[in-house]
């Protein structure tokens, strides 16, 4: 299926460590075109890590890192390019607080694209709207819940167009009633074919979204499976006790 | 008798030479206080980056302000760095270097202090939309450090406008200054010529200073909202 499209973002023998303590270990993972790639493993197990070295808010150690092909550990590589490519929300909702939802969205397509302002606010429009959030776009961030903030941060980096997107825990935060809105936007892109990284403690969610599992332990990756076959029959003894613990 | 003394303000030019006087503090502590918040931007900025040279160098540069007392500053400067260097500068000049140099030191810390404050996803998250360098100061961190910094800032500018009246030791003629010169002419005729020169003085100060607290609490009341 996805496998056929060619590779977008290609992880090879990358190694990260915080002075002499490896953090991560010889990652080898090849992102398709297309494809939802979710990343589970226990707390402290490397996952924010891996996705911050993707898109080079944390250097790497070793091994090497390939966005359509060209590799992100060449010196001259102009990081605000790359990171124009690559969309990421985080966990805690990092909207700019001094600026209206419309200005936050508009800020990175006009400064960084320097793309027209009509052009972006139309777009901008259609994807508030796509998030239910149109009504709100000259509110502040502080006047939005949990979930409406995650959804705008959303909007903001898909308005750069990127090709890929990062999505770090991003409902660990929220209000269990909100975590619901924030994962069906993600789910709808995923039908829309966006290519993305997705590091979740849902359980349900991960086995719904996903074309592959990885699962990381202690910085290495330990499996990596279909969804299907990760949560029914997982391989390796840790999959198997870290999903015990999901089991109520 | 008292009431008879405040006529000592009226006497021939002497309200037009006590608000010359007040110009003068004025425009020393307006232009000192535009430069202060200037530089102070730039060694705020260089505060935070994690170079220790820098660092060092910036802590030496406060601590210095801090330790040796304003009014040596001024001497220092108008009789010893003129002398060594066999130039002659302004009175009002060697204040407003000064009193810059003061300024940008305490605004740098009071700047870097706000950027400090400012949670770490509010720039990683700007480096995750591509903003470079400069973009993530202008338009992210620098306005979110502006509302921060804003008592401490106006704290400093009303210190500075009090702080100038140490000029007069420089040959500098301030409000303080033509007060005391008003006050020795006519002491004989008005008795009460202190209370009545140092009384408007007084409200003076007030009227030059208030309207900087004001400021900063309608812009904080704005931000809020
Ligand atoms: N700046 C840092 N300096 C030193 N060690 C760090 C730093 N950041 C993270 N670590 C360590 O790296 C390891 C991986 O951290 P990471 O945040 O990637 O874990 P995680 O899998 O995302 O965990 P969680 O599910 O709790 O978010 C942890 O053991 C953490 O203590
Ligand atoms: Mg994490």
């Amino acid at each position: 299926m996805k496998g056929n499209n060619k590779v977008l973002l290609e992880i090879v023998g990358l190694r990260k460590t915080y002075g002499a303590r490896p953090v991560l270990d010889d990652i080898n993972l090849s992102i398709h075109k297309g494809e939802v790639v979710v990343v589970l493993g226990s707390s402290g197990c490397g996952k924010s890590t891996l996705l911050r070295c993707l898109n080079g808010l944390e250097s790497i150690q070793g091994g090497d890192i390939k966005l359509s092909g060209k590799s992100l550990t060449d010196k001259n590589v102009n990081w605000q390019e790359v990171r124009q490519q690559i969309g990421m929300v985080f966990q805690n909702y990092d909207l700019f607080p001094h600026m209206t939802v419309m200005e936050n969205i508009l800020l990175g397509p006009s400064k960084v694209q320097k793309r027209a302002e009509k052009e972006v606010m139309e777009q901008a429009s259609q994807l508030l709207d796509r998030v239910g959030l149109l009504n709100r776009k000259d509110d502040y961030p502080r006047q939005l819940s949990g979930g409406q903030k995650q959804r705008i941060a959303i909007v903001r980096a898909l308005c750069m167009n990127p090709e890929i997107m990062l999505f770090d825990e991003v409902t660990a935060a929220l209000d269990p009633e909100m975590v619901r809105e924030v994962l069906d936007v993600i789910l709808g892109l995923a039908k829309q074919g966006m290519t993305m990284v997705i590091v979740t403690h849902e359980m349900g969610f991960a086995k719904a979204v996903a074309d592959c599992i990885v699962f990381i332990d202690a910085g290495k990756i330990c499996e990596i499976a279909e969804p299907d076959e990760f949560f029914s029959n997982p391989k390796t003894e840790r999959a198997r006790q870290f999903l015990n613990i999901f089991q109520y | 008798m008292l009431s008879s003394g405040i006529n000592v303000l009226f006497e021939g030019s002497n309200m037009q030479r006590l608000l010359g006087g007040l110009l003068i503090t004025a425009q020393i502590a307006f232009i000192s206080i535009i430069i202060s918040s200037l530089l102070g931007i730039v060694v705020g900025l260089m505060m935070t980056l994690k170079s220790r040279v820098l660092q060092f160098v910036f802590r030496f540069y406060l601590e210095a302000f801090r330790i040796i007392p304003i009014l040596v500053w001024l001497f220092f400067v108008y009789f010893g760095v003129t002398n060594m260097l066999d130039i002659h500068l302004d009175g009002e000049i060697v204040a407003v270097v000064v009193f810059s140099l003061w300024g940008a030191a305490e605004m740098g810390d009071i700047v870097r202090g706000a950027l400090e404050s400012l949670p770490k996803h509010q720039m990683e998250s700007g480096k995750a939309l591509g903003l470079s360098f400069w973009q993530l100061y202008r338009f992210v961190l620098i306005p979110q450090a502006v509302r921060r910094m804003l008592p401490g800032a106006i704290n400093l500018s009303t210190r500075m406008v009090k702080t100038t009246s140490l000029v007069v030791m420089i040959g500098v003629i301030d409000v303080v200054k033509v007060g005391q010169q008003i006050i020795e002419r006519s002491i004989i005729d008005f008795p009460a010529a202190s209370f009545w020169i140092y009384g408007l003085i007084f409200i003076l100060y007030f009227i030059i200073c208030y309207p900087l607290s004001i400021l900063s609490k309608k812009m904080e009341m704005k931000w809020e909202s």
